[in-house]
């Protein structure tokens, strides 16, 4: 404890103790209404159809029953599991490359039309997916895109948001090195591949987790581009739980843990790229 | 005796790519509802091998995006050949153009007179064509929870008779919390359920009104009568507190788990709750009312969509004859609990506990004729929220109502 | 070839796909959508014809869109100002404690990761009326009477509203937090030898310095709530905004427009709308804090 911590800022050094515990406690009962929903999620899917309706807050006798019929093959959960993870990563990798791509040769390269093509991209960060699934709809519907992965995915194969975050990346690149390599005769493309991408990996990362994050949560778009329950993403799955028949509350919440489980892993393993993720920039839907 | 072995296998592989020559898909589209994509499987099975060459597919949607996802496939040229569409909305679709007249050679007046109830050949009647042909026809019924009236003190085997009784029953079932919460609901009041229809064609004729002109495009629930009923209905939520919209989720969630001691619902339900352990549960005929016995019926009928043609509208056809046939429309009695579409049958179960109240319901029971049927129930159901949750008088929210609705009528046959 | 030739031929052949991206599957749509909002185009109409501007008249004749567009504002109104002034006291709060910084800011950060969705019918649940909602069981055991929460129509708006603060706050309090550490540590400390107490301190320099943070963060947050969606649809009674439309936004009205009632001209008439009032909105943000920022 000799060490004062790096990071302290002038008005916080000073304070009394006392508003510190306050903060303290403050932040501390916050944590709890933030938390809660989630334990009482995963509380709730530990009890059957019966012990459900009874307001208990520890399950009288818990049951992985619910988990067992959500993951089995009677259900569809794993069908659109399956359907989530396909287009989180296929839009994923497909950002990945083309908003490194065009961040690339925006930033390094000059031609004639460079501004007006990255105010064009930029701009279109202005309108939002719930402005365009009217016509979207009609695009997939006449391309007969409807029920199909692709139908899903093609509004994100490309980010705006990642072409700026890109851009601004690739700018810090020296230039240096991408000319040495044109000296020595390596193609554009491989330059872009072998030596532009590696540099860059810390925004790649930042930019895939976010990508992979706001498609597994998408909702609006996936629901209305697939009609077919084998086609659904886990969101959609969801929403459609409760039907004609009453709610199933036992599976909703159940499911509701499994959708997030994957989510729940990527934060902890990635937490740090995700907080300075946000603090960069901060990218969702 | 080789030759003939030789010869015979030649015939069969012959015969064999004659067959896959022809074999055609039809495409049958429903809703899901396990037990009937249960049965449907069984079905199909059961036709393609009746008919080699025929082979069906069923696909399924849920209940909440099903009439979005036809509106949105069958224009696109992606539906399926056969269509399960809910009576309701087939005005809409015929207008449309998206369904086609049922052969008329085999669909006759003659035909529809002899194997179906009144309401059914009048609803999917248009100017003398016939759209489309149920297997099964629903109605309502008290459904009562045996163990909460032997909790209350009332005899589990006597249902209440009369909406008088129904309302003291509901009274007597009735718990609260010691502030005063409902925490078991007398009767299930969710007008998103079956409670708009209960309404609509029950509790206004009950209380002596008309709820409609005879070809549904007057509406004329908001007299004196209707108000009454109306009132009694919204009573029963903000004034005896026996239940309320929402409560326990909705209706069925509240009686499937003990919530709601009773509810009334359609003769759907049969096998839903059938299959939940440790509810003892009974139906019975709708409550009567000044000696006035009315209940709802409604269906889900099979419709061909237009532009199905040649091979495969025969084979549709074919298909269709098959699933409304009396030996599926039995099947489909046991396994999912609608009653047969076609008066003959009823006899038969004349003293079965569990679908006579069903059966009876169906003598005298009236089919509404919707435009809309999504909008025509968000208008009652309205009317109900208008009610109990912002105070408005019932007089006052079932005039409303009945503008909204007349205009609504209006505005689809001006079209 | 020269150098430069190259290089700009280079950069058109990486942006080519991407541009016709944009322009398909961005600019595109939106032009559609302006000429089909001029038709009466509907998934229950084989042939659009010309209507001129009838679309906008019946849209903006519908009190059922009048009523969502109120509800969208009011969404944004309360919704954003709340979640940008809590997350400020929290990083504020973050920012003043030893330690303990990353795991609170973790537990913050949670809910803005997880599906809308699932957290949607998590809360749904949890705002049940007696005997089953977990929220009006607390209620009751300290001696409180039952909120109706979702069955109400001035309790439903603000139940739903709060669920996205929840979801939202992780994020802007870890844009805030990040905001805090880049002011120079001598500016607090010179203010401090000056004789400024923690509250001058905040306002003077704390606040001032942070207006590119509150900016960002006010116009994001906005938009973020006009368009508000997915947590109406899964937290009322089938998906319709309920009770009584108390709770449908604009988004939700669009989209039942177009996929429940299949008027897709009107739907398409209603986006522009919307799109047109959340521009202006940001605009006028961008304005009036640009004005405060030069004083």
């Amino acid at each position: 404890m000799e060490k004062v911590p790096v990071r302290q800022h002038g008005h916080a050094k000073r304070k009394l103790p006392v508003t510190i515990l306050a903060a303290y406690v403050m932040l501390g009962l916050l944590s709890v209404i933030m938390i809660f929903p989630f334990v009482w999620m995963l509380l709730s899917s530990l009890k059957d159809a019966t012990q459900i309706f009874k307001l208990r807050f520890l399950p009288e006798a818990p049951t992985l029953d619910n988990y067992r019929y959500i993951l089995s093959s009677t259900s569809k959960f794993p069908q659109w599991f399956k359907n989530s993870v396909i287009v989180a990563l296929c839009t994923t990798a497909s950002v990945l490359f083309f908003d490194s791509l065009v961040g690339y040769a925006l930033s390094k390269f000059s031609f004639p039309g460079k501004k007006l093509i990255f105010l064009l991209i930029v701009s279109t960060l202005m309108i939002p997916t719930e402005m365009l699934v009217i016509p979207w709809y009609a695009m997939a519907r006449a391309m007969k895109w409807v029920n199909t992965y692709w139908g899903i995915m093609f509004p994100g194969m490309i980010s705006a948001f990642g072409v700026f975050l890109m851009r601004q990346f690739m700018q810090t690149l020296p230039d240096d090195l991408i000319d040495a390599a044109r000296v020595d005769g390596m193609g554009e493309l491989r330059i872009f591949l072998t030596i532009v991408l590696p540099l860059v990996r810390p925004a790649l990362a930042t930019l895939a987790i976010f990508n992979f994050i706001g498609n597994w949560n998408a909702f609006l778009w996936p629901l209305i581009a697939a009609s077919k329950p084998k086609m659904f993403t886990l969101p959609v799955g969801l929403a459609n739980f409760s039907g004609e028949a009453g709610s199933d509350w036992h599976y909703i919440m159940t499911g509701a843990a499994v959708a997030m489980a994957p989510l729940i892993l990527v934060f902890l393993l990635f937490q740090k790229q995700i907080v300075r993720g946000i603090a960069m920039t901060g990218l969702k839907g | 005796m080789k030759k003939g072995i030789v010869i015979a296998m030649l015939l069969m592989l012959a015969a064999g790519s004659l067959v896959w020559a022809q074999t055609m898909t039809i495409t049958y589209w429903q809703y899901f509802y396990e037990s009937k994509v249960k049965l449907m499987d069984e079905l199909i099975k059961m036709f393609e091998q009746q008919n080699p060459g025929i082979k069906v597919e069923q696909v399924t949607f849920p209940y909440e995006s099903y009439n979005q996802k036809v509106a949105a496939s069958i224009p696109a040229g992606e539906g399926p050949d056969i269509i399960n569409l809910f009576y309701g909305w087939l005005p809409m679709y015929v207008k449309a153009g998206y369904l086609q007249e049922l052969p008329p050679n085999e669909f006759t007046k003659a035909y529809f007179e002899k194997n179906y109830y009144k309401f059914v050949a009048e609803s999917v009647d248009f100017n003398g064509k016939y759209y489309a042909a149920p297997t099964a026809v629903r109605t309502l019924a008290l459904l009562w929870n045996k163990k909460l009236f032997r909790e209350a003190g009332l005899d589990p085997e006597k249902p209440p008779r009369t909406l008088d009784e129904l309302a003291a029953y509901a009274r007597k079932l009735s718990k609260y919390d010691g502030q005063g919460n409902l925490v078991q609901a007398g009767l299930a009041m969710q007008p998103t359920g079956q409670g708009h229809n209960w309404i609509r064609e029950v509790l206004f004729r009950q209380f002596g009104n008309e709820p409609y002109s005879a070809d549904y495009r007057k509406v004329t629930y908001a007299d004196d009568k209707g108000i009454a009923a109306f009132r009694w209905y919204t009573d029963l939520i903000v004034k005896d507190k026996v239940g309320y919209p929402n409560f326990a989720t909705d209706d069925v969630t509240a009686f499937r788990s003990g919530k709601a001691a009773m509810n009334i619902d359609g003769s759907f339900r049969i096998a839903t709750l059938n299959a939940i352990k440790d509810l003892e549960w009974g139906a019975a005929e709708l409550p009567s009312h000044n000696g006035v016995k009315s209940n709802y019926a409604s269906y889900w009928t099979h419709a061909i969509v237009a532009g199905v043609s040649g091979k495969k509208l025969e084979a549709s056809v074919k298909f269709l004859k098959f699933i409304t046939s009396p030996e599926v429309q039995e099947l489909w009695l046991k396994n999912v609990g609608e009653l047969p579409a076609s008066p003959a049958l009823a006899a038969k179960y004349k003293d079965n506990p569990v679908y006579a109240p069903f059966f009876n319901g169906l003598a005298y029971a009236h089919a509404s004729q919707f435009v809309d049927e999504a909008g025509q129930r968000t208008i009652l159901v309205d009317a109900v929220d208008k009610v109990w949750l912002k105070k408005v008088d019932p007089a006052v929210a079932l005039r409303e109502a009945a503008a909204a609705e007349q205009k609504l009528i209006d505005d689809f046959w001006k079209k | 070839m020269t150098l430069k030739a190259r290089k700009a031929f280079t950069a058109y052949a990486f942006l080519l796909i991407p541009l016709v991206f944009f322009l398909t599957v961005r600019f595109g749509p939106m032009l559609y959508m302006l000429a089909m909002s001029f038709t009466n185009w509907s998934l229950m109409r084989k042939v659009p014809a010309f209507v001129g501007f009838s679309n906008y008249l019946k849209v903006l004749n519908d009190p059922v869109f009048l009523q969502s567009l109120g509800n969208t504002a009011r969404y944004a109104i309360f919704g954003a100002p709340l979640v940008i002034v809590v997350s400020f006291l929290i990083a504020l709060m973050l920012d003043a404690i030893p330690r303990g910084k990353s795991i609170f800011r973790l537990i913050y950060v949670l809910p803005y990761i997880t599906p809308v969705v699932a957290v949607s019918w998590v809360w749904r649940w949890m705002y049940q009326p007696p005997p089953i909602g977990v929220i009006n069981g607390v209620l009751g055991a300290l001696g409180l009477p039952a909120g109706e929460f979702l069955n109400s129509t001035t309790q439903a708006l603000p139940s739903i509203l709060v669920v996205n603060v929840w979801v939202e706050l992780g994020y802007c309090t870890t844009i805030f937090l990040a905001g805090l550490q880049t002011i120079p540590r001598e500016m607090m400390e010179a203010a401090q030898i000056d004789g400024a107490n923690a509250r001058q301190i905040l306002l003077k320099i704390t606040i001032p310095l942070l207006n590119p943070v509150i900016l960002f963060l006010t116009v994001m947050e906005g938009i973020q709530f006009l368009r508000i969606f997915t947590q109406v649809y899964n937290m009322s009674m089938q998906a319709m905004g309920g009770p009584l439309n108390s709770t449908k936004s604009a988004a939700l009205y669009i989209y039942q427009k177009a996929f429940m009632y299949f008027e897709m001209a009107q739907a398409a008439a209603a986006s522009l709308i919307l799109f047109v009032i959340i521009m202006s909105i940001t605009l006028l943000q961008l304005r009036f804090f640009d004005k405060n920022l030069s004083y």
